[in-house]
């Protein structure tokens, strides 16, 4: 027996079963189908409207300096961004992390990429002409430019990401969050964080914000394979403000169960990023641990109206 | 909550196929129908069609109806006759269709379909002995004719080598100067100045008309053979081959020398077929020829569709094989196809091109459309512009391969028009939106599942069984949709799913 399991490729059910694990049809039927009502979904697939939403909650997001909706109000940039140095331009139904613009810096009618490449008006005005005209949009649909601040990253989240935006998933289940995970953009990953292209899944603890387990393509990891540092040393700061954060979501969306995408600023501290109504199931390899146990747990709990802070301190308790 | 919406479905789902599994019992034990193919028969639907201008007045059009002979089986017939009397008549032991009418204003076609197959290879029956009358000839072509005659009977021992030999000189071309004066040139009058030779040498002898069939033929003309009395039975020559015998796929129409169509009160008649073949399962064939007199129990079933009605059902009613091949890898398997229905189109599209063909050419169009999509896509184009690029661009490559393939002499490439275009169009353009927002590897892999899910559904679509089952007994369609909402419930592992969490078990690895 021990000889099959070191060898395994495969995981028999019942083991899964045992485990905890989610499946993508328990996933879609039992907590997505079961919780999420569509009409809802629009609410978290346009990031403008959850924006829109989350500020009208209180909740904390990178700043909105303006929206350009039709072609007509690309010429209103120059009165949005004035005395603005830093922004991110960006498709609020963009996909892949498509279409984004990062302007770092400014020199009067100069702006200054992330890359380093220098840009004037008419390029950025380009810029969010061809985001409202659908190049970056899912399936070509028009859709609207976000100029909202840009995020000074958390050194934590830069010293354990490559090229990219680093930022920490997590689940939220009737208001309680039952995982989380920090998605590590690696050079093989492209700057990407999903973890299917390569970037680095690192389970987080619910109770510190301490890191539990590193895996990418499959495989555990120690280091971050771009930057070097140790994940075992990781621990993410605001860590309870990170969970309060994500559990208000559910308030704010009415979505039963979602992720949340949150990073972390330097000067603000966590941000809500985006939410997603079809979270993926990575997550419980990062921690390996099944999420279907911590579900259950939730579903047995008599339904009693429980504040933030009480579904947050639960969880830590729960899945400590 | 939970547990009842779960009953319910599987209240509903049991309900479906338990009725699905009984109205198929039931055709099976009460009406008969067979439950397993067996060997398979070609059906020939015959389409005839007559076509006339009116000349003004009353209308009437008769056609002489084929007496199934030498082992054909007449399975059904239809006749169309809007807006005209119709009557089928018998005279001196031959059926006609009349159609009449008062009056008539412009060029009109009618219609006489039927369905006939070929139970087994007989010659033909007895006929009644035709009189025979001595052509009436001009002096010049009565010397002629006499040494004609002569000379055959030179070479001949018996009727049956005349008419051979006389058949055999018109179709060689090997004529004496007798001959030919006799023949002349005129292909048309040559059929009536055999049937003065073999009068004048005395033989009985009489034109066999029919249709050659072969499938997929349109505008065919009826052609004649010539059938002579040697004094003990009747033997068939073909006058194209002067070969003896009834060759195996000419349909016998009508014996002797009585006209097939009569227009009154028309001009410019034709008479035209149209031909099918169908391949039925042979249990089939026979249990609709038992049916033909007892409609009714046929009535409901889609045997009482035209044939090619019948022939674009034989192909929807697959399509749900396919769905469920589709649904069964994507739930229970966790393969990742592009949609839903692409797979099961390609597969059908597969049955038009046969599997290989049909891979090569759809690799080969994806791939060159994918591409040139690339190309576009850094033109920074609109999307309705860039789709229909790459619908033009489609079309261009496959005409491009057409084209090349015939030069070269690869019939099997010319099925790329079955590939319906835009489902290539589509898929190149979905494929390559998932390239760039997904990544290269994905569109390997929904690329790779889509083709894997088709290929599937296509060799369970080919199935002779399969095929039979959802055609006999399409009520099995509810069973399968009982499944498939079964199916729609399953919340339990899919087999990737055991690969991909396989190293959850032991977190060292």
């Amino acid at each position: 027996m021990s000889w099959f399991s070191q060898r395994a490729k495969w995981i028999s059910p019942t083991k899964l079963r045992e485990l905890g694990i989610l499946g993508m049809n328990s996933r879609n039927i039992d907590y997505i189908g079961r919780n999420n009502d569509r009409s809802r979904y629009p609410l978290v697939d346009n990031k403008l409207k959850t924006k829109q939403v989350a500020e009208q909650h209180g909740m904390s997001v990178p700043k909105l300096f303006g929206v350009v909706s039709i072609q007509r109000e690309v010429q209103d940039l120059e009165r949005i961004l004035e005395g603005i140095d830093k922004f991110v331009i960006k498709p609020a139904q963009g996909s892949g992390g498509k279409g984004i613009l990062v302007i770092t810096e400014r020199r009067g009618d100069e702006f200054i990429k992330s890359t380093g490449a220098v840009l004037d008006y008419r390029d950025v005005k380009r810029h969010a002409s061809n985001i409202l005209s659908g190049l970056y949009s899912l399936g070509g649909r028009p859709d609207v430019a976000m100029i909202e601040d840009m995020i000074d990253f958390d050194q934590m989240l830069i010293n354990y990401s490559h090229e990219g935006v680093p930022d920490i998933r997590v689940i939220v289940y009737h208001g309680f969050p039952v995982m989380a995970m920090m998605r590590c953009s690696t050079h093989a990953s492209d700057g990407k964080a999903n973890l299917h292209q390569g970037a680095v899944g690192v389970g987080i603890d619910i109770v510190n914000g301490r890191s539990l387990y590193a895996v990418q393509n499959n495989i555990k990891v120690d280091r971050h394979p771009d930057t070097g540092y140790r994940f075992d040393e990781l621990a993410l700061p605001h860590w309870d403000q990170v969970l309060k954060l994500s559990s208000g979501c559910y308030e704010m969306t009415g979505l039963g169960y979602f992720g949340a995408d949150i990073v972390l600023d330097k000067n603000k501290g966590p941000v809500v990023l985006e939410l997603n109504a079809r979270p993926g199931l990575a997550i419980q390899i990062a921690n390996q641990t099944g999420l279907a146990k911590r579900l259950q747990k939730i579903d047995e709990q008599p339904s009693n109206e429980l504040s933030v802070e009480q579904r947050v301190s639960f969880a830590q308790q729960m899945f400590g | 909550m939970r547990v009842s919406s779960k009953l319910q479905i599987s209240l509903v789902a049991g309900i479906l196929i338990a009725l699905g599994l009984g109205l198929t019992l039931y055709k099976k034990i009460e009406l008969g129908f067979p439950l397993l193919p067996g060997q398979r028969q070609a059906v020939w639907t015959l389409e005839s069609k007559i076509s006339f201008k009116p000349v003004g007045g009353p209308v009437e059009i008769s056609l002489a109806l084929p007496e199934p002979e030498a082992g054909w089986v007449v399975l059904d017939e239809h006749f169309a006759s809007s807006g005209f009397g119709f009557s089928t008549q018998e005279e001196q032991g031959e059926r006609y269709a009349k159609w009449d009418r008062q009056s008539l204003d412009r060029t009109t076609t009618l219609y006489y379909k039927l369905e006939i197959y070929h139970a087994g290879q007989f010659d033909l029956g007895a006929s009644p002995i035709p009189e025979i009358i001595p052509p009436e000839l001009t002096p010049d072509r009565l010397a002629a004719m006499e040494r004609v005659v002569a000379s055959l009977r030179q070479g001949a021992s018996d009727s049956t080598s005349f008419t051979a030999l006389l058949l055999l000189q018109l179709v060689q071309g090997q004529m004496d100067q007798d001959t030919a004066f006799l023949f002349g040139d005129r292909e048309e009058s040559r059929l009536s100045v055999v049937m003065d030779v073999l009068a004048f040498a005395g033989i009985p002898a009489q034109p066999v008309k029919g249709i050659f069939l072969e499938d997929g033929r349109r505008r065919q003309q009826m052609d004649t053979l010539v059938e002579i009395y040697d004094g003990n039975h009747w033997q068939v020559f073909d006058s194209k081959t002067a070969q003896p015998g009834l060759p195996d796929n000419f349909f016998v129409w009508q014996r002797g020398d009585r006209s097939v169509l009569d227009v009154v009160g028309g001009k410019s008649s034709q008479l035209e077929f149209a031909i099918v073949e169908n391949t039925l399962p042979i249990k089939t064939v026979l249990f609709m020829e038992q049916q033909v007199k007892e409609r009714l129990l046929l009535d409901f079933s889609i045997y009482s569709l035209p044939v090619e009605q019948q022939g674009v059902f034989k192909g929807l009613l697959l399509i749900p094989v396919g769905a469920l091949v589709v649904v069964l890898l994507r739930l229970l398997v966790g393969v990742r196809t592009s949609g839903t229905f692409m797979p099961i189109l390609i597969a059908l599209a597969f049955i038009q091109t046969t599997l290989l063909t049909g891979l090569v050419i759809f690799l080969t169009v994806v791939g060159a459309g994918l591409w040139i999509r690339f190309y576009l896509s850094r033109l920074n184009l609109l999307l309705v512009a860039r789709i229909t690029a790459v619908v033009i661009v489609v079309i261009l490559l496959m005409a491009a391969l057409s084209i090349i393939s015939y030069k070269l002499g690869f019939d099997q490439l010319l099925t790329v028009t079955f590939l319906p275009t835009i489902i290539l169009a589509w898929t190149i353009e979905r494929m390559s939106i998932l390239w760039e927002e997904e990544g290269g590897h994905e569109v390997l892999i929904q690329g790779s599942g889509s083709l894997l899910a088709a290929v599937l559904a296509y060799l369970l679509m080919s199935v002779d069984l399969i095929e039979h089952l959802t055609f006999n007994f399409p009520e099995l369609m509810i069973s399968l949709l009982g499944v498939v909402l079964l199916l729609g419930k399953y919340n339990g592992y899919r087999l990737v799913e055991l690969y991909r969490f396989r190293d959850l078990g032991n977190p060292e690895q």
